[in-house]
């Protein structure tokens, strides 16, 4: 069957952009890495040393002790093979090992809101924070799009059509997170409508803090909706357009199928697959290009912890989060593939 | 690109291509808004001394400009006139002599007519003495006729080592003589004794009679008078200046450094047409040559060269960026470089795509049949055929560079050297401008990325219509 062997080539290539994709990280940041990952084994020794009373009692004087310790670090180390370059097969191994288990190591000073160091429970603590923004603001965007896309395509050439592409066009030329600036201007600064710090004062124990989470979303959300449905729109409208050209809907207007009929039956059907590539696709690259308008927002997610972990230069977040980008950006993009070639059957297999 | 039309004719005869051109509006309103950018950046450069931007991040060069100043023309809008930051630098020099004493004056005139009083001033001087110590004096006369004796001073004795000693002052309003003579002044008009402790200068100094908590600013003409007594022939005062600490300046205001954000906003000019244009020469010069070469050799090469390219179009750009400027430096050049590496991917599978339907036409095969290398072949005959694609995508790869650089810089990662629009936002949300409502630090440098990614989207838009006649949709 094509379609399985399509499935298993696109899963292939995943695999093989996603390996390419951390070499390339390890060769750009290897040096500084290397650090990293000593100094998250020495915690941990350190750490599995001092909980441990019975090695403790064992040490009367803490010269010994520290000694043992070093001692131990020394062969954590050599057992990883960490006195070797980044770049010798065996490190290369360790390193992709463990980013495959998601050992992200420890950060330097960024700490998750329980207080933990590990990389892993701080990017995990933010993720669900930026999914919640930015996959709201995608839907809300593709909804309105589609519905007004399909409205403009219909009236094609109209001033209604005219203004939505120029709208389109220049709402997209300002920066996301400038227009996120001004919004607070006007929102917070002049009117006092919204809070211009996204992050809730209350902390995330509080039973409240959902609601209050929601309360800091709308002036983001608002910004995301519109800055983006204009592009939407446009997208859409381009699609129908060019949907609306093909002959079948030529013998569909002739038959005298209605017209609504023809746009949300026939139309929006054929349509549909570049549409849903568009959501998927974009629903991940928005957790990328979420960094700066977090920054703005101050929105307690994935991007403001970049924002943080860039101001600050810790590294090991650095790498995390651009792991864990990758990862979410090109599983989008499988999940795209498999539904353009559900929903297109003429998609190319092979 | 199934049909061949003249290309090279129409490249050739740039007036056939000019003619089409100016048929499209949008074209035409690109063009003007270039022009009007080059002539910024220009008058950027020929009227702003290099000097004066690369002090743009030395906060010491801007202690004489307003902290975080609305733009002077606020006043036309407004019911109260906010008093206008002052430097001048122009006083009516008068100079006579009685036997051995020479007196320089300089008098500055300031017609005051502000609703708000001034946060403070400043009198800066620059005298050479041989001889004893100079005497200085600084009066004002107020807009009633009251005359204020300000200072009376002897200026430190010229160090034993030197010939003739150059000697840079500077008096405040906030200066502990100041205060008590303006105490004193004050003490005599309503008849109480004041500490000096309560007084800030300005409020005396540009209030209405009688002196009270509320009165309002004195309007009219103010003149500070500087008197320097000096005894020796060769004494000269060579420069002064009066900075009047207003609430408005010039035409962008300034930021919370201080900073005249006209000179970073013209200045960003000519740097944002640099990075774009020349972030999407490069990419699109990469994309095509790797386009042209996957798609003409195909076979293994393609498949490998695809590989590599689906790779980079795979990584998230922006965090790479980070990752790149924070590891290997983020000097102009170097950020032109790594925006290129993510620039030139979706115009490689373009160009590719011609060229795979370019290598098939009959001509192209009986060129090859002659004996024609490949490189001939992809040069004289692929790559020209691809130049009008070219062009276009210049023009519409700039903004996507632009607003690139803008992220970066607004991240803190843009080169230090040079300031750049994402940087003055940059600042602006440190010193958290949104909240506090420091509107005019934050519309102008959007504003203006915005116009220049637009200008190039117009071109090229319009470009790509008439280059790519296939293409017209719009």
């Amino acid at each position: 069957m094509g379609v399985s062997k399509f499935l298993i080539s696109r899963a292939l290539n995943m695999v093989l952009v996603l390996f390419a994709t951390i070499f390339i990280t390890i060769a750009i940041v290897g040096p500084t890495m290397d650090t990293i990952l000593k100094r998250s084994i020495e915690i941990e020794v350190k750490a599995s040393i001092l909980q441990s009373k019975e090695v403790m009692i064992a040490f009367k004087d803490p010269k010994d002790l520290e000694n043992y310790i070093q001692l131990q670090v020394r062969n954590a180390i050599e057992s990883l093979g960490l006195n070797e370059p980044w770049y010798s097969p065996r490190r290369l191994w360790t390193v992709i090992w463990k980013l495959i288990t998601l050992d992200l190591g420890q950060s330097y000073y960024l700490r998750s809101y329980s207080g933990s160091g590990n990389v892993r429970e701080i990017i995990l603590e933010a993720l669900p924070r930026t999914i919640l923004l930015f996959t709201t603001a995608t839907i809300l965007n593709s909804i309105i799009g589609i519905l007004l896309g399909v409205i403009i395509a219909r009236k094609s050439g109209s001033i209604i059509d005219k203004f939505a592409s120029t709208f389109a066009v220049v709402s997209n030329s300002f920066p996301l997170w400038w227009v996120g600036m001004i919004m607070i201007i006007i929102f917070a600064y002049t009117f006092k409508l919204f809070p211009a710090r996204a992050t809730p004062l209350i902390p995330p124990s509080d039973p409240n803090y959902p609601l209050a989470l929601i309360h800091h979303m709308i002036l983001p959300l608002i910004t995301l909706i519109l800055i983006g449905f204009g592009g939407w729109t446009y997208v859409v409208r381009n699609i129908m357009i060019g949907v609306l050209q093909e002959d079948y809907i030529t013998v569909a207007v002739a038959k005298g199928t209605p017209e609504r009929k023809i746009l949300y039956g026939h139309a929006l059907r054929s349509a549909a697959p570049p549409i849903i590539t568009m959501i998927a696709l974009s629903s991940s690259g928005s957790l990328g290009g979420a960094i700066i308008t977090e920054a703005v927002f101050d929105w307690p997610g994935i991007g403001r912890l970049y924002w943080n972990a860039v101001s600050v230069l810790d590294i090991p977040v650095i790498i995390g989060l651009t792991y864990i980008t990758t990862i979410v950006f090109l599983i989008s993009v499988f999940i795209a593939d498999i539904l353009y070639s559900v929903f297109d059957p003429r998609v190319k297999v092979g | 690109m199934g049909e061949i039309y003249n290309l090279i004719g129409l490249l050739s005869s740039f007036k056939a291509f000019w003619d089409e051109y100016k048929r499209y509006k949008i074209g035409i309103l690109g063009i003007f808004l270039l022009i009007i950018l080059i002539i910024i950046s220009i008058s950027a450069v020929i009227l702003i001394p290099i000097d004066t931007f690369k002090q743009w991040h030395n906060p010491a060069y801007w202690t004489r400009y307003p902290k975080a100043a609305l733009p002077s023309w606020i006043n036309y809008f407004t019911n109260t006139k906010l008093p206008e930051h002052l430097i001048l630098k122009e006083p009516l020099v008068m100079k006579s002599e009685s036997g051995v004493i020479q007196i320089f004056n300089h008098i500055y005139t300031i017609q005051f007519n502000y609703d708000t009083f001034p946060d403070d001033f400043i009198f800066n001087y620059l005298i050479k003495y041989k001889g004893s110590p100079p005497l200085f004096e600084l009066s004002i006369i107020r807009p009633d006729g009251d005359r204020l004796l300000l200072i009376i001073t002897t200026l430190p004795p010229k160090p034993f080592n030197l010939e003739a000693y150059t000697f840079n002052g500077s008096i405040y309003s906030t200066d502990r003589v100041i205060r008590s003579n303006v105490a004193h002044y004050l003490s005599e008009r309503i008849g109480e004794s004041i500490s000096i402790m309560d007084i800030a200068p300005q409020f005396v100094i540009f209030s209405e009679k009688p002196f009270k908590l509320d009165s309002k600013v004195l309007k009219g003409t103010y003149t500070f008078n500087a008197t320097f007594y000096t005894f020796d022939k060769d004494d000269q005062l060579l420069t002064s200046e009066l900075i009047i600490g207003g609430k408005v300046f010039g035409i962008l205001g300034t930021d919370e450094l201080r900073r005249d954000l006209l000179i970073g906003i013209l200045w960003g000019t000519p740097v944002a047409l640099f990075i774009g244009l020349s972030v999407a020469t490069l990419a699109v010069f990469v994309g095509i040559v790797y386009g042209i070469v996957s798609g003409y050799y195909g076979k293994r090469l393609d498949e490998i060269m695809m590989r590599i390219n689906d790779i980079i179009y795979s990584l998230p750009a922006l965090p790479f960026l980070i990752i790149l400027a924070i590891s290997f430096g983020r000097n102009i050049l170097l950020v032109v470089l790594y925006l290129t590496v993510f620039g030139w991917v979706g115009i490689a599978k373009v160009a590719r795509s011609m060229a795979l339907q370019i290598k098939t036409l009959a001509y192209i095969e009986a060129i090859e049949l002659i004996g024609a290398s490949k490189w001939r072949v992809m040069l004289k005959h692929i790559m020209p055929q691809i130049t009008p694609y070219a062009l276009a995508s210049i023009a519409l790869s700039v903004p996507s560079a632009i607003l690139a650089e803008a992220g970066l810089s607004f991240l803190g990662l843009g080169d230090p050297t040079l300031p750049t629009w994402g940087q003055i936002l940059h600042d602006a949300q440190l010193y958290g401008a949104a909240a506090r409502g420091l509107w005019w630090w934050i519309i102008p440098p959007g504003v203006m990325i915005a116009i220049t990614g637009l200008t190039f989207v117009f071109i090229g838009i319009a470009m790509d219509t008439v280059l790519n006649p296939r293409m017209r949709k719009i």
